[in-house]
């Protein structure tokens, strides 16, 4: 490749992008920027939340109870290795095209995630501080809900971050089945060989994710209890 | 910042560089092609299993003949592989003719076999040709559930006219940018939403996320999904002879003899029938393939 | 789907040896790449403790190729590296790598207790032997812990690099998806699975050779 194609590059990076930006296509109907970030975000959305809904409680008890806490970790690892690909694929043939199809792997790819993060910070509680809690009366409930759970929630925020920039990447894969989103620029202009498309669209999801990225920079400095703040600092 | 963009640059060419040396050195499929009548040859095809049925029968032929052959199978589409066999990254790829023609030219009429070989023949740079046609035709096909058919009274492309601005049309990703325009010009359809539904296509008809949907005429699963296939009586689709394209400077005599002899016998009912080998009974195209070149004596 | 099983036994039977191609060029495509990385790493974060102001841009570009989608950096490298080509989807996988390496590389560098720096020092190690003797073997979990995570991620993204011919595994789910034949799809996830898990306890393995004094299950948060 060699300089000559590296400069190149930079010449057809900028109009493959301003190619993309500036068809009409991608403004209106059903094939513009807003409205497959608004597919994109909604699936990614939804599998994030179906994942913190089945991973968090399971989470956050595990780590409460301290209880199989290395099972989690190890059953989380190979979760983590489940290919998404092989996943969305397997969904299809099983379940059609569809909602599940994509919800499926996203939620295998964010669930373990969450569940260690949850069980890691409640598990990393100051044991003194627990202890103090019970010592002053407070039920295994209150001592969860009022000391554990803030405690986790810095850890918690993370992973969620982990998670929402992973799902938000891989949301992509969905295209490979027609699925939209994202991806659909992605895996359109890699068939046609239309590198302005694919480029477009890989910079809108690089966009989205750094957004998310950010979002959660903000979340985890302003979100956290002030009490806990200044504790730590 | 600029530094870091250096130091991120160098470690980026650091890394292309590394992974090209292993690449040489660990992958033997590695190699792209050898130059004509070396007895080496690379042969690609595109992501859909007829497509790598018909490249395994290529290979096999091959083969039996003593050929040393490189599978580059189910990659991309012809947008893609296009290409790789115009830069010898590749010798030989099933292709075909209406459909290679439509993608070269897609303001040509051509629409029988013979008409579209020699717009092709034009059409082509030097450094590529394409040999004889077999008989064997896969064709797109806009295809609707048999529900709708029915209700619809649907029988060619041409009744879709009052109903398109409220269907929602499927196919390969491509097909979109490929066809819109020639919807729009010879049937005058504009349909409502192009969605691309890849491989799924024929399911997507069948559980209504689809109205219309392109799919190739050897799909089996026009026949197991109860889907029915519209005629196309102004020959958008046109022929679409199984015909192998090749890279001149990559391909010699006997190889290009092979190819020919194997168009010879490649006919639509036989193509179907491997078809369903491939898709229904789960074989894989390389058995499939073998014993084809076997039974019709290429072997 | 109609009748078609989830697994055929019989294909996998007959299929032994396919599998086992596929799975040894998965492993070459997915963990070479995470190899690259860590060599890359080493030298990047050892910059990046020299020299901190380095560390936060260049954290920052890897971040940002952390996010771009696997699928549209294959296509985009096609015309430089070859179509069906093992550089094609190790290139990619070594800037992921580097991505998650760098920064727990910096970590374990930075981890050295400052006491324990200034006492080699009083004992005479020179910058290279304080570094091979010293900083290297503490920085071994915090290695280790990115590592695992590298390679897990590493071997799940290879087969992403099946949709442009060369993904090891991963052409067993396009095989399957096209065919309407699930049977592929089983097995290449169980296979994929299984190497991540393989690769994850050889890890943990050379940890407790490496650093028998780390006990603490993750360092690392991701």
């Amino acid at each position: 490749m060699g300089a000559a194609g590296i400069g190149g590059g930079t010449v057809n990076l900028y109009s493959w992008l301003s190619q993309f930006f500036g068809d009409p296509d991608r403004r209106h109907g059903p094939d513009s920027i807003v409205h497959r970030v608004g597919e994109h975000l909604l699936f990614s959305g939804e599998a994030l939340g179906w994942a913190l809904l089945l991973a968090v409680p399971l989470g956050l008890l595990l780590g409460y109870t301290g209880k199989a806490a290395g099972l989690v970790t190890a059953l989380s690892g190979a979760a983590r290795a489940l290919p998404t690909l092989g996943l969305v694929t397997l969904a299809v043939l099983l379940a059609g095209v569809g909602d599940t199809a994509v919800l499926v792997p996203l939620v295998a790819l964010a669930a373990p995630v969450l569940l260690v993060a949850a069980c890691e910070g409640v598990r990393s509680t100051d044991p003194d501080l627990r202890d103090a809690a019970r010592g002053i009366g407070l039920t295994h409930r209150q001592v969860l809900w009022q000391v554990c759970i803030p405690w986790a929630l810095p850890a918690l925020l993370a992973g969620l971050r982990t998670a929402a920039v992973q799902v938000i990447a891989t949301a992509t894969v969905a295209s490979y089945v027609g699925l939209g989103g994202l991806g659909s620029y992605v895996v359109g202009g890699l068939a046609t060989r239309d590198f302005a498309q694919t480029i477009g669209g890989a910079l809108l999801v690089v966009l989205l994710a750094v957004a998310t990225q950010l979002l959660f920079a903000l979340l985890i400095r302003y979100a956290l209890p002030a009490g806990l703040r200044r504790a730590r600092d | 910042m600029s530094r870091a963009l250096t130091v991120a640059a160098v470690a980026a060419a650091a890394a292309m560089a590394l992974t090209a040396c292993s690449s040489s050195s660990n992958n033997p499929l590695g190699g792209s092609g050898g130059s004509g009548g070396s007895g080496r040859v690379t042969i690609g095809s595109a992501n859909f299993p007829e497509n790598v049925l018909l490249a395994s029968i290529y290979s096999q032929a091959l083969q039996a003949k003593g050929i040393k052959v490189d599978e580059k199978f189910n990659i991309g589409s012809r947008e893609v592989l296009y290409g790789q066999i115009k830069d010898g990254s590749l010798a030989i790829l099933p292709e075909y003719n209406g459909a290679l023609l439509a993608y070269l030219d897609p303001k040509s009429t051509a629409a029988t076999s013979d008409d579209v070989n020699a717009a092709l023949a034009k059409e082509l740079p030097g450094s590529l040709e394409i040999l004889n046609s077999a008989p064997a035709e896969d064709k797109d096909s806009l295809t609707v559930s048999k529900a709708i058919a029915d209700k619809d009274d649907l029988k060619s492309i041409a009744d879709l006219a009052p109903f398109a601005g409220q269907f929602t049309i499927g196919g390969q990703p491509e097909f979109k940018s490929r066809r819109e325009q020639q919807f729009k010009d010879v049937y005058g359809l504009d349909f409502k939403e192009w969605k691309p539904t890849a491989d799924t296509t024929a399911n997507a008809i069948k559980d209504g996320t689809l109205q219309v949907g392109d799919v190739f005429t050897t799909d089996p699963r026009i026949v197991s999904l109860g889907l029915v296939s519209l005629d196309d009586p102004k020959n958008v689709f046109g022929a679409q002879n199984v015909t192998p394209l090749v890279n001149k400077s990559k391909v010699n005599d006997t190889e290009t003899g092979v190819l020919n002899a194997v168009s010879a016998k490649l006919d639509t009912a036989g193509l179907t029938a491997l078809m369903k080998r491939v898709s229904v009974d789960k074989d894989d195209p390389s058995a499939v393939a073998k014993d084809w070149v076997k039974s019709n004596g290429l072997g | 789907m109609g009748d078609e099983p989830l697994v055929r036994w019989h294909w996998i039977g007959t299929h032994l040896g396919y599998l086992r191609d596929l799975l040894l060029d998965h492993a070459v495509i997915s963990l070479l790449p995470v190899l690259f990385g860590l060599l890359m790493a080493l030298p990047l974060g050892l910059l990046c403790v020299r020299f901190p102001r380095l560390y936060q841009p260049l954290a920052a570009v890897f971040n940002v190729i952390y996010a771009l989608p696997a699928l549209a950096v294959f296509v985009v490298l096609i015309p430089y590296t070859g179509l069906a080509t093992q550089a094609t989807v190790m290139t990619p996988l070594t800037c992921y790598a580097l991505a998650v390496l760098l920064p727990t590389t910096v970590d374990g560098l930075r981890s050295v207790p400052e006491p324990v720096r200034q006492a080699a020092t009083a004992l005479g190690y020179g910058p290279w032997r304080r570094l091979a003797a010293v900083e290297l073997p503490t920085a071994v979990p915090y290695l280790v812990a990115g590592l695992r995570v590298a390679a897990v991620s590493s071997i799940s993204l290879a087969s992403v690099g099946a949709l442009v011919g060369r993904g090891g595994l991963g052409y067993l789910f396009m095989d399957g998806f096209q065919r309407t034949f699930p049977t592929p799809i089983v097995a290449g996830i169980v296979l994929v699975t299984a190497l991540a898990l393989v690769t994850d306890a050889v890890l943990l393995l050379a940890r407790r050779l490496l650093a028998p004094w780390a006990r603490r299950e993750s360092v690392v948060g991701r």
